[in-house]
């Protein structure tokens, strides 16, 4: 007995050293990064946690709110509007995406660019451009005015918010339909060929279920938005949550009614993205055996070649000449008109997105390097709550954020550290999800070879891992810039006092009727974000 | 490879380069001389700022006292002060009506204000407990356009408007304070069973919300719609660009409720550390140079004794307004809670 006990502790010990080790970069004390990231959370979700003390606090009257016909008519106005406007930007998005990666469209390349650039025009930009356009009086109507056209269908309610959110939000589906596109083996679409199918029925039955995966990420990233989106549906008067919400917390000395719609607001996109979840383990779309995909063969559109150049261009036209044309039609009418400081605001906004991504980018390193580094459960449950911010609306986190700190941070309240804390919190998870994409793309057996020449654990992070991610965590940063730069109620509601930004000047603006002052914002806003989409785009190419 | 570095090092340098300049750049959009105290005053303004802001800064520009000014809709300040409690910075609350400044007033956030301020206005446009003083008078009025109405087209009451030929020609701005105001009038004129009764005939009839009065004047300018209900001062900002814009004033004759006076007005908030500095301000806002500034540039009625109106105005004693106390309308919370039932407000 003795013996063989002897004989077998070294064997394990042998084979232990074999074996292979899962990871090799230990973070130098778990605990830590656990105890950063659950410091993360906390500050994240306390002022969401103050919105239920609040809400439950409003009591039977809050109850009696609750289930008033006017909060479901908010909610059904909301569920309507979000799913016409998934709709419609699947129905563009698809086609769109399947013109520019699938066919021999001309000027392919040209079409994409063009389309996708209805991304950096924010929703409520281009909500006032398509009501200067489309709306009473508007352009368009003073354009007919000679043929007759006394006044034309009215923009403003369901019409206007869904025109406006759809044509801003369509590049969500886009996106990653066209990468499931390029991605798609051809050899499926052959088979089903020479098997007797006709073109439309290789789509509809082979090309399209492949698609669905795409589609819906695609679709909830559309219907994400639309619920939180306030802009939009604020200027087009559509009583849809974030309206409601804002015009509650304005005009109303109840506080705890926009506390009430705000819950009920995050409650429903919760229930979206377990939806999505529970419907995607059901998905199954991947190659089975070893294999060697061929280059994909564009599809000849032939006589359908006008009708497609068709849609490009009038998706391209509504979508980014109409607003820009509105813009720069009232730059040439303000200019010389008014003057305006521009620099101040264009500095504000630049400046408080800028520290919004260098914070979010050191920030979201614990729980990038949690979700990439160490799985246990526990780790994957404090992931998720860092992820908490996806499913938070801009106004929501600006509300939670205004009662807290009113009450409880009266030192930092109205302050910038408060601002840039509600950004953070709205747009942490597009760096974690950046940072931890980038972090699990690196080898362990790099950072192993340098534990064994001799490097610690600091040595490591510093001269192996960092070179390595800094390309996903700087994308991750830019695309938090970009957010930033666009966001609209945030803004509004946690801007020190005195604060001026582009949004607000837009806002402003727009709110005292003077559209010869819009026209210089909105255009420097659109620029900029427009470039630090190109360099985003440039690094992505070279990388 | 070159390149790439280049735009990376361009977008890091960027980022931390812009990082700093929101500290610095923060108070920069004021012009101030040197200031000689070096203090600085926060002021809540439910007014616009186009409105308030260049009697503002002429008031640092005499003083060198600094003014942060957080602009709002005026029930919004006003319940951000309520809900910041203690911890409120604000000095000043600068109101487009007198309704939330009795509304704050009620709630004891507003300390008195010195015989000296209160006594430069008649008694009609201040608080009978000497909480508040109006800064400036404005008249409600209908604005109407006069290419789709004559004058003798109009109706001749605000009640009225319920009348299914109005249907989807008015306008109204429900989040507005002047507007809130007017409802808490009505509400003390004609009791509230009628004037809920009225609001729902207004809504029922298509009556259209607009975020505030001047988006009202544009819209009746034009023609979207065909008669507001506003202040009276908007049209002459209007005016003044283009005189020959199709929209005029219409005052309601015989003191119809819907002929009501209001007051823009100011108090100081009791949890401010610098009550003496924010009377200083209220005192320069009821001074020669600011009761002229609202009488000529933003042709409200000066309140002061002495300082005459535009020309275009008729006299504030001239009009045929109800008999009301401003004080009474403190009720502000009844009013947005009658709005929100009867669907005006959302």
């Amino acid at each position: 007995m003795q013996i063989s006990q002897t004989a077998r502790t070294p064997l394990r010990t042998t084979l232990a050293r074999y074996a292979p080790r899962s990871t090799a970069f230990k973070p130098p004390a778990p605990t830590a990064l656990q105890l950063i990231t659950l410091l993360i959370v906390a500050l994240v979700s306390l002022p969401i946690g103050y919105l239920v003390i609040r809400a439950a606090g409003a009591g039977e009257a809050g109850l009696a709110y609750l289930l008033d016909g006017r909060t479901l008519k908010v909610i059904s106005n909301s569920l309507l509007l979000t799913g016409a406007v998934v709709a419609a930007a699947a129905l563009i998005g698809v086609p769109f995406a399947w013109l520019t990666a699938r066919t021999d469209l001309p000027f392919r390349r040209f079409w994409l660019v063009a389309g996708l650039l209805t991304m950096v025009i924010p929703s409520y930009i281009g909500a006032m451009m398509y009501i200067a356009a489309f709306g009473p009086r508007g352009l368009l109507q003073s354009l007919l005015e000679p043929f007759g056209v006394q006044s034309l269908p009215s923009i403003y309610g369901f019409w206007g918010a869904w025109l406006s959110i759809t044509l801003f939000t369509y590049p969500y589906v886009v996106l990653p339909v066209r990468a499931a596109l390029l991605n798609m083996d051809p050899a499926l679409d052959e088979s089903a060929r020479s098997l007797g199918m006709n073109r439309w029925k290789v789509f509809w039955r082979v090309t399209l279920p492949q698609l669905r995966p795409a589609m819906a990420t695609g679709m909830l990233l559309t219907a994400l938005y639309t619920l939180s989106d306030f802009g939009a549906v604020a200027l087009m008067r559509y009583d849809a949550f974030t309206r409601v919400i804002y015009l509650q917390y304005t005009s109303s000395f109840d506080r705890n009614r926009a506390a009430i719609l705000s819950l009920v607001l995050v409650a429903i996109t919760l229930a979206l993205l377990v939806m999505e979840r529970l419907a995607a383990r059901k998905r199954h779309n991947y190659r089975i055996g070893v294999g060697c995909q061929r280059t994909l063969q564009p599809v000849a559109l032939g006589r359908w070649r006008i009708p497609a150049l068709a849609f490009c261009g009038t998706l391209v036209t509504v979508g980014v000449l109409a607003p820009v044309g509105v813009l720069a039609y009232w730059l040439a009418r303000g200019a010389g008109e008014i003057t305006m400081d521009l620099l101040h605001p264009a500095l504000n906004t630049v400046g408080a997105s800028g520290l919004t991504a260098l914070v979010v980018g050191v920030v979201a390193l614990p729980p990038a390097l949690l979700s990439a580094r160490a799985s246990s459960r526990l780790n994957r449950w404090l992931v998720q709550l860092a992820y908490l911010g996806n499913v938070l609306p801009g106004l929501v986190v600006a509300l939670a954020l205004v009662y807290f700190a009113a009450n409880y941070l009266p030192n930092v309240y109205q302050t910038l550290p408060i601002l840039i804390l509600g950004y953070s919190t709205r747009f942490l998870p597009l760096s974690i999800g950046s940072t931890s994409s980038a972090l699990t793309q690196i080898n362990p057996r790099l950072e192993e070879v340098g534990r064994s020449m001799g490097l610690n654990s600091f040595q490591i992070a510093r001269r192996i891992v960092a070179p390595l991610a800094r390309a996903g965590i700087l994308a991750g940063m830019a695309l938090v810039f970009l957010s930033v730069m666009k966001e609209l109620p945030t803004t509004l509601l946690l801007s020190p006092t005195g604060f001026v930004t582009l949004p607000t000047e837009i806002w402003t603006a727009h709110n005292q009727v003077q559209m010869s002052r819009l026209g210089a914002p909105s255009l420097v806003l659109i620029a900029v974000s427009a470039l630090s989409l190109f360099i985003m785009l440039r690094q992505e190419k070279h990388d | 490879m070159q390149l790439k570095r280049i735009a990376r090092a361009a977008s890091c340098a960027l980022m931390l380069a812009t990082a700093a300049l929101p500290l610095a750049a923060q108070n920069a959009n004021e012009i101030v001389p040197v200031p000689l105290s070096g203090e600085t005053l926060t002021v809540y303004s439910g007014r616009t700022e186009s409105l308030i802001a260049p009697i503002l800064e002429q008031f640092t520009a005499e003083t060198g006292v600094q003014v942060e000014v957080r602009y709002g809709n005026t029930a919004e300040m006003a319940a951000v002060i309520l809900e910041e409690g203690d911890n409120s910075p604000a000095d000043v609350f600068i109101a487009q009506d007198a309704g939330a400044l009795g509304a704050l007033a009620q709630e004891n956030r507003l300390s008195p204000l010195p015989s000296d301020i209160l006594e430069r206005v008649p008694a009609a446009y201040r608080s009978d407990d000497g909480l508040w003083v109006g800064l400036s008078g404005r008249a409600r009025v209908f604005v109407y356009n006069t290419e789709a109405l004559s004058e003798e087209e109009l109706p001749t009451s605000i009640l009225d408007l319920t009348d299914p030929q109005w249907a989807g020609r008015v306008g109204w701005a429900p989040t507005n304070a002047s507007f809130q105001s007017h409802v808490t009038g009505l509400r003390l004129l004609l009791g509230d069973d009628a004037t809920r009764e009225w609001l729902e005939g207004m809504v029922a009839n298509g009556t259209i919300p607009y975020d505030n009065n001047r988006a009202i004047v544009q819209a009746v300018i034009d023609g979207e719609i065909d008669l507001g209900l506003v202040n009276h001062y908007y049209l002459y900002g209007f005016l003044a660009d283009d005189p020959d814009v199709p929209a005029a004033n219409y005052y309601l004759p015989g003191g119809d409720p819907g002929a009501l006076i209001n007051v823009a007005g100011a108090g100081v908030v009791n949890t401010s550390d610098q009550p003496g500095l924010a009377q200083r301000l209220i005192l320069y806002l009821l001074g020669q140079n600011a009761q002229t500034y609202f009488a000529e540039n933003t042709y409200e009625y000066p309140l002061v004794p002495g300082v005459e109106p535009s020309f275009q105005l008729i006299p504030l004693d001239e009009l045929e307004v109800p008999d009301l106390d401003l004080s009474d309308l403190s009720d502000l919370q009844t009013t947005l809670d009658m709005l929100s039932e009867t669907g005006a407000l959302p």
